[in-house]
């Protein structure tokens, strides 16, 4: 506690943090209220639904047995994964061959990167669609992976990163007989582990959350990933105005989300506060 | 074991518009211990790394044992290199720093995965082998309590054994230092460079050991190459480096602490003026340009005034150092000196007191203003 800072203060700015909190919490206490309560007690005029016994059963059956929910899952669980190791793969080379290897043309490239940051995905999504579609790849894991592969976002963590490792350990790896590729990975990478977690859970999070590309590209149910079946399930078959149901599948899709942040809260603030060094 | 001879021919490096170092020709023997030492900057790290493979030279050879090393890459020079920093994997524990070299070197790609490494063929015996090498060369270095601990938890002179150890543990033929003392306290540099001495002299591995210190240079060496803005200046056993400096910059810089310097006119007859008195230098014999008398404090010594041949001075301080003391004194003209005498006689002595100075004849140095001293050349090459 910083002295000489009045305790009125301190109210006031906790008292900012807890409704900010509130805020951020309540639509969440809502989501788990209502996945336990009877569709038709949901909506009685309340400000928060009264959970029963009955009703949790009835909307966590109704949202397992109504969609493959689990496949919904699964689906989004290999993508995620996919997407995450493809773009360490590609960033680590990258961001070292950026941060350490002189090579012509590396100041435009490393500007290319940062360009490469202010272009939202939206603009290439013609493009990329044609691309998939011309090569018959829609409805397929690889149209929901094959776009997110190439991270710019994490090159430059990993760029900006790599930046302050001192060269003389590199040199002294050459000198032991790694390779380029072997530094990158077995020095660099271990060197760069905080920044890893924190992409890794940044990348999930927004993959796991995307709706928007897995709309484009997929229409067959059985290649859909979980937030795209959440909004299957709200505009069709049974699920439609069961919002008791669409709140237990709701739960369910982001428990898995939830516990691992938690589980790795730690490196994620590390991670993030040391890149921006 | 069998150590390689290096022979550095004509090297020369620009950065930008820099000449960082100029023609450089050096012949280090195998087994030899050569120190390149000069002022910071001077190029003689960059010598270093361009000797390992790390920079590349804009002209000249490297050569090793006979073989050209110009196209060789740096991990297939069969030499070692410790760094200032030590440059240790940060990642890995000591027993893994010191294997590193081993395991990329003979371990393939797969054998290397922690799993299916241990079941491919041949692989655990090899393991073995490099365990069996790391064992022997941490317990060389008196490392083997350490072995579990990265290098962070590790105090300055244990990382300083740990990069040693990674350098020594495949047998290089070559070793290069890059200042590997730099970074300790005083007690410790001194203590390392003795434990470096004994490990040079068990190996017997031809060395190159760049300093910035000449007491460390003068301990550790065979020969001193001196490096001065990119120029080697002298290659001499550190006895005859102090004994017969090239040029004023070499004798400056192997002070140790004081050299007294005078700007005087040609001398005639062989005899050099310093204000009223004239003084016989056997290194101003026969030169006939103005240059600098130069001299070490302890060859030059405080005797009555009027004693025949001395310089009239005046004491203006006394600094003691233990067994001996330095009297410093002016002269006619100006002129300043110091005399290294022995603490006992410096006793007698007081501030202000009127003495005659008298410089050694045959060891005071001139260096006329065009360069280098004429003389026998003492630097030669193996």
């Amino acid at each position: 506690m910083i002295l000489g800072q009045s305790s009125s203060s301190r109210i006031v700015s906790h008292a900012v943090l807890v409704t900010g909190a509130i805020i951020m919490v309540f639509p969440f206490l809502w989501m788990i209220l209502a996945s336990l309560t009877p569709q038709s007690e949901i909506f009685d005029g309340s400000l928060l639904p009264t959970p029963t016994l009955h009703g949790a059963i009835d909307n966590y059956g109704t949202a397992l047995s109504a969609i493959p929910l689990l496949r919904f899952m699964a689906n989004g669980f290999v993508v995620c994964l996919a997407i995450l190791v493809l773009q360490i793969a590609i960033a680590i080379p990258c961001g070292y061959a950026l941060a350490k290897l002189s090579f012509p043309g590396r100041p435009i490239l490393l500007v290319g990167v940062l360009l490469g940051l202010l272009v939202p995905v939206q603009i290439p999504t013609i493009p990329i669609y044609i691309a998939l579609a011309k090569s018959g790849l829609l409805d397929s894991y690889a149209a929901l992976v094959l776009p997110w592969i190439i991270s710019v976002f994490a090159i430059f963590l990993f760029r900006q990163f790599f930046v302050t490792f001192p060269d003389e350990v590199l040199d002294a790896a050459r000198l032991d007989g790694f390779s380029e590729l072997s530094i990158a990975w077995r020095i660099m990478l271990p060197a760069a582990w905080p920044a890893v977690v924190s992409f890794s859970i940044f990348s999930i999070v927004a993959h796991w959350n995307d709706l928007y590309w897995p709309m484009v590209v997929i229409t067959n149910p059985d290649m859909m990933t979980a937030s795209l079946g959440i909004a299957y399930f709200r505009q069709a078959g049974e699920g439609a105005g069961n919002v008791g149901a669409l709140m237990a599948g709701g739960v369910l899709v982001t428990a898995p989300l939830v516990s691992f942040f938690l589980l790795m809260q730690k490196h994620f603030i590390r991670g993030l506060v040391l890149g921006r060094h | 074991m069998a150590a390689l001879d290096l022979h550095i021919d004509d090297i020369g490096k620009r950065f930008g518009a820099i000449d960082v170092l100029r023609g450089i020709c050096l012949r280090v023997a195998a087994g030899e211990f050569v120190t390149l030492l000069g002022p910071s900057g001077c190029g003689k790290s960059t010598l270093l790394r361009i000797i390992a493979g790390l920079e590349r030279a804009d002209q000249g050879h490297v050569r090793a044992g006979g073989r050209g090393l110009d196209a060789v890459a740096p991990k297939d020079r069969d030499l070692a290199f410790v760094f200032q920093s030590y440059a240790l994997y940060p990642h890995l524990s000591v027993h893994d720093n010191i294997a590193a070299p081993l395991v990329m070197r003979e371990l393939s790609s797969l054998e290397r995965l922690p799993v299916i490494g241990a079941l491919l063929p041949g692989a655990i015996q090899r393991k073995r082998s490099i365990q069996e090498r790391v064992r022997q060369t941490s317990g060389l270095l008196k490392l083997d309590a350490l072995l579990e601990r990265r290098p962070s938890a590790l105090s300055g002179g244990q990382r300083q054994r740990v990069a040693l150890g990674r350098a020594m543990v495949r047998k290089p033929k070559i070793f290069l230092m890059d200042e590997p003392l730099a970074n300790l306290d005083a007690a410790l540099r001194i203590h390392t460079r003795g434990e470096i001495a004994r490990l040079h002299k068990e190996m017997e591995t031809t060395t190159i050991f760049v300093t910035h210190d000449q007491a460390e240079a003068a301990a550790l060496s065979d020969r001193v190459a001196v490096i001065f803005g990119g120029e080697l200046r002298q290659v001499a056993a550190p006895a005859d480096l102090y004994r017969e400096p090239v040029d004023l910059d070499v004798a400056r810089f192997l002070a140790q602490p004081f050299l007294n310097e005078l700007a005087v006119a040609a001398p005639i007859g062989g005899g050099l003026m310093i204000g009223g008195s004239r003084i016989i230098i056997r290194d101003a014999l026969g030169s006939g340009l103005a240059g600098t008398l130069a001299f070490r404090p302890e060859h030059a010594t405080l005797a009555e005034k009027d004693h025949p041949g001395a310089l009239p001075v005046r004491v203006t301080r006394i600094e003691h150092a233990g067994i001996d003391a330095h009297v410093f004194v002016d002269a006619e003209a100006g002129a300043q000196f110091v005399a290294r005498i022995s603490a006992e006689r410096a006793r007698s002595l007081r501030d202000g007191d009127n003495l005659g100075l008298t410089i050694d004849a045959e060891r005071a140095w001139f260096f006329p203003s065009n360069g280098s001293r004429q003389r026998g050349d003492h630097s030669g090459t193996v």
